[in-house]
């Protein structure tokens, strides 16, 4: 099963609809096991979806009708009795920055609390941790109080992905992270994605193609709600993808 | 061009500014008459004694208290449901034909006359439940009749709240609730005050429906006392013992009858203020 071929995420025939649009068609592809995996492809190509179905948010969506299946470990997604342990398992960073009406440090403490922790010392622990991952920590360290909300936009994406790595995921969903960030600072999380995948499982959605290719093992290249073609990403941004439709994607001839 | 998109700017803003001056010229000239026509009256006394000489001369003790009273009874009854289903209606409910019926239903509510709500009151709490006319009978009237304020006003202080906050807690595995309680509440506080202010201020100074279902003419207590009332028991109130000073008996001083409204005027807004005060505080805590 899923242990023994390195498989951590594997996606069957997903396929996603709201009302009578169709956004994701017959998704299907596997995720391995401390991969970082990079998914490209145009605006409204459904990536934001499947990182939704993913976790199941997109149950929220009122018109949302979902078909096939995701296995997480070997385990049916949509089958799980307990979806708020299914999405405590994985970290989920969107692209709009939110910063929940707390303090910084009860952003961050949101989750650990919401699943039992009380313990200061613990939580003083984690909240560092989660946000030198982050790459906020010594802006904020010394104003831990302040709101979350009051934070520049891009303090705020960063406060995100703290938020995201405090419940300790076993996947790492990020999609278009470093948008409100700047280079430098979005350098340095990159190299943190890059430890954290000794550890971890990460999704990355990014319209920055080179981001994908700095920093993806293998790459996905979804349009239009299906995927054109999943593979090594040295392949996929090689001169011959072997696809027309990636070559000109990912060299800037459409999209 | 851009010169005559200035002037323009300049004609409508002033322009509006004018018409909402203009709503306060209403208002001062009430207030105004009001309190130039109850200034005799006005005194310590005038609040804390009870009726005397038939009405004609004394205070108003009695139904301040009594207004009091079914002011609290009826938000104790309308505040818990009205705020509850708000929150289902915002935060659960999906968009179904009998979440559909239950808001045309709320809405509709809203716009029955209060008068109609005082005969239902009294056929379903005075008659049918056996409350008697009573001041419970009368404050739960007054909570039906006040539901849909409440029920609105929670729901669009709900909504007021971001989506992506509540967003941002699911995908962190919070459940919903979880959300309610930390995140969307917190938040929709100062908005669910406004609805119970209005709440406060239908209840006090409708006369209608309590008129059939609680309200008496004449009770005699001892002045100042805080507890003259028991639920069970009729109780003066302001908004009729207006009604009845200047309509039934003869020979009232105006000043009793223009003091009267002043201090059924100034129970509305002390309520008022003291919930806006409470409203300015929360806002001042939160903001993003």
């Amino acid at each position: 099963m899923g242990e023994a071929n390195g498989t951590k995420i594997d996606i069957r025939d997903l396929s996603v609809r709201y009302g009578p649009k169709r956004v994701l068609r017959d998704v299907s592809f596997a995720i391995n096991r401390n991969e970082i995996f990079a998914i490209i492809g145009p605006a409204n190509s459904g990536k934001t979806t499947l990182l939704k179905a993913i976790n199941r948010t997109v149950e929220f969506i009122p018109e949302a009708r979902v078909s096939g299946n995701i296995r997480i470990d070997g385990e049916e997604t949509f089958a799980m009795r307990d979806v708020y342990e299914l999405r405590r398992r994985i970290g989920m960073v969107f692209p709009l920055p939110v910063g929940l009406p707390l303090s910084v440090y009860d952003n961050v403490a949101y989750a650990p609390r919401m699943s039992g922790l009380r313990d200061k010392v613990a939580l003083d622990e984690i909240i560092e941790d989660c946000l030198r991952k982050a790459a906020l920590w010594d802006e904020v360290k010394d104003r831990l109080d302040t709101l979350g909300t009051m934070l520049s936009g891009g303090q705020q994406q960063r406060l995100t992905i703290a938020r995201a790595l405090s419940h300790d995921p076993e996947i790492l969903c990020l999609d278009e992270f470093s948008i409100a960030i700047d280079p430098v600072t979005t350098m340095r999380i990159e190299d943190v994605l890059m430890e954290l995948k000794e550890r971890i499982t990460i999704i990355l959605v990014t319209n920055l193609v080179q981001q994908a290719r700095r920093l993806g093992d293998r790459t996905c290249f979804l349009n239009d709600g299906e995927v054109v073609q999943v593979d090594q990403t040295d392949v996929i941004f090689s001169d011959d993808p072997g696809n027309k439709l990636t070559h000109d994607y990912v060299n800037g001839i459409f999209g | 061009m851009t010169q005559k998109k200035l002037t323009t700017q300049k004609w409508v803003k002033v322009g509006l500014a004018l018409v909402t001056l203009a709503i306060l010229i209403p208002l001062l000239l009430v207030l105004g008459y009001l309190l130039v026509k109850a200034w005799p009256a006005l005194s310590w006394d005038f609040l804390t004694d009870i009726p005397r000489r038939g009405m004609r001369a004394g205070g108003l003790w009695p139904a301040l208290i009594g207004t009091l009273y079914i002011v609290v009874f009826s938000l104790a009854a309308a505040a818990p449901v009205g705020v509850m289903a708000g929150i289902y209606l915002n935060e659960f409910a999906r968009d179904t034909w009998l979440t559909r019926i239950i808001n045309l239903a709320v809405v509709n509510l809203a716009g029955v006359p209060s008068i109609v709500h005082a005969l239902f009151g009294m056929g379903a709490f005075v008659l049918f439940a056996g409350l008697g006319k009573s001041i419970l009978a009368a404050s739960l009237t007054l909570a039906i009749m006040t539901l849909p304020v409440i029920i609105v006003a929670t729901k669009e202080a709900l909504a007021s709240v971001p989506m992506s906050f509540r967003e941002a807690c699911w995908n962190m595995g919070a459940s919903r609730w979880q959300t309610i309680r930390t995140i969307v509440l917190p938040n929709s506080v100062s908005g669910i005050l406004t609805g119970l202010i209005l709440e406060v201020c239908r209840a006090a100074g409708e006369t209608a429906p309590i008129m059939f279902t609680g309200a008496v003419f004449y009770k005699a207590v001892a002045p100042g006392d805080l507890f003259p009332y028991t639920p069970g028991e009729q109780c003066m109130a302001l908004s009729y013992h207006l009604h009845t000073i200047s309509t039934q008996v003869p020979g009232v001083p105006e000043e009793m009858l223009y003091g009267t409204a002043v201090v059924l005027v100034g129970f509305v807004l002390a309520f008022n203020s003291v919930a806006i005060i409470a409203r300015m505080r929360i806002r001042a805590r939160k903001k993003w």
